[in-house]
């Protein structure tokens, strides 16, 4: 099924927990916060948080600002 | 009467003391190093970061500015940086709660337009206020308009940050009457947030009564910004003192400052 990360297109199993995404990403214990469809997904739910046709992830982190 | 020793003068943010009223941004530096030695120039206990994409498999092991920056010594401070409305403001702040594990102090600002980065006073006060009621300790860049600064004060910010100038301009405190109207209002601490572009600038706002000054450009644009860090954080220190001190009133004309009396000639 198709989904979209960080505003880019990306295909993906159907059904995939949030956990698994991260792991596919090679993010899994860094230091990132995750959104679905611009709500916030906690860390503690990323295992029970699966993923559906069209959803939208974002990935963030911080970064050097004012 | 002596005043107390600038060791025991604290900074008190949300209820927590800090030493160092210098405040900084780590945006624009060379590198991470640059960052981190400019930083600790600096001698500031709260640093400033912004929330963005993380880059999904283009640069594995890149590190990160947390890296350098460790929670466990710094007060890590999220701004919402390159927001231009409320929901996007609410959103980037939430997701840097949960980056940060639940640290709840945030830096809310919201873009009125890319020429002038001042802030949109209406999106602000809307922002605030939800953040706010979500459990949040925001401190909030404003105009230095000493009416919204009490607006946002009421509505729960424990610190208010009006600007010098505009963010990026160095263009020093452009209205220090309005600046310091603000801190003689204000029950929270109140710190100058963008515009300044020396040490002086720096010296001044905190003569003027402000608790702290937050910064980013003056550093980190400057041709040496270890160099200029640390002239930031004496000057910060300087201004401070003579604010403590009580300066002189200013007189018109001269006054001797030899005895008149005793004269042999």
């Amino acid at each position: 099924m198709q989904i979209e990360i960080n505003g880019e297109a990306a295909e993906v199993e159907e059904a995939i927990p949030m956990a698994a995404l991260i792991a596919t990403l090679a993010l899994t214990g860094k230091r990132i916060a995750v959104e679905l469809n611009g709500e916030l997904v906690p860390r503690s739910r990323f295992d029970q948080q699966l993923l559906g046709p069209g959803d939208r992830v974002e990935i963030i982190q911080a970064v050097g600002g004012g | 009467m002596s005043q107390a020793p600038a060791q025991s003068d604290s900074l008190i943010i949300a209820g927590q003391e800090y030493g160092s009223r210098l405040l900084v941004g780590t945006g624009k530096y060379k590198d991470l190093a640059e960052t981190a030695r400019a930083i600790e120039a600096s001698g500031a206990q709260i640093v400033t970061v912004a929330v963005r994409r993380t880059n999904i498999g283009q640069t594995p092991g890149e590190p990160n500015i947390l890296d350098v920056l460790p929670p466990e010594r710094y007060t890590i401070l999220p701004n919402t940086a390159g927001c231009y409305d409320v929901d996007t403001a609410v959103r980037t702040c939430r997701l840097a709660r949960e980056l940060l594990d639940g640290h709840n102090l945030v830096k809310l600002e919201v873009l009125g337009d890319e020429k002038t980065l001042f802030p949109d006073v209406v999106a602000t006060l809307a922002a605030a206020e939800i953040l706010v009621k979500d459990g949040f300790d925001v401190m909030v860049y404003t105009n230095d308009d000493p009416i919204m600064a009490k607006r946002l004060e009421d509505l729960g910010c424990v610190a208010v940050m009006p600007l010098a100038a505009p963010i990026g301009s160095g263009l020093g405190i452009r209205n220090p009457l309005n600046i310091l109207t603000i801190v003689e209002n204000a029950k929270v601490p109140v710190l100058v947030d963008a515009g300044v572009g020396t040490a002086s600038d720096a010296a001044v706002a905190m003569e003027l009564g402000c608790a702290g000054v937050l910064m980013n450009t003056a550093i980190a644009a400057a041709r040496d910004p270890v160099l200029m860090a640390s002239a930031m954080r004496k000057a910060i220190e300087a201004g401070r003192e003579a604010f403590l001190a009580g300066r002189m009133a200013p007189k018109r004309f001269a006054s001797a400052s030899s005895p008149l009396t005793g004269l042999f000639f």
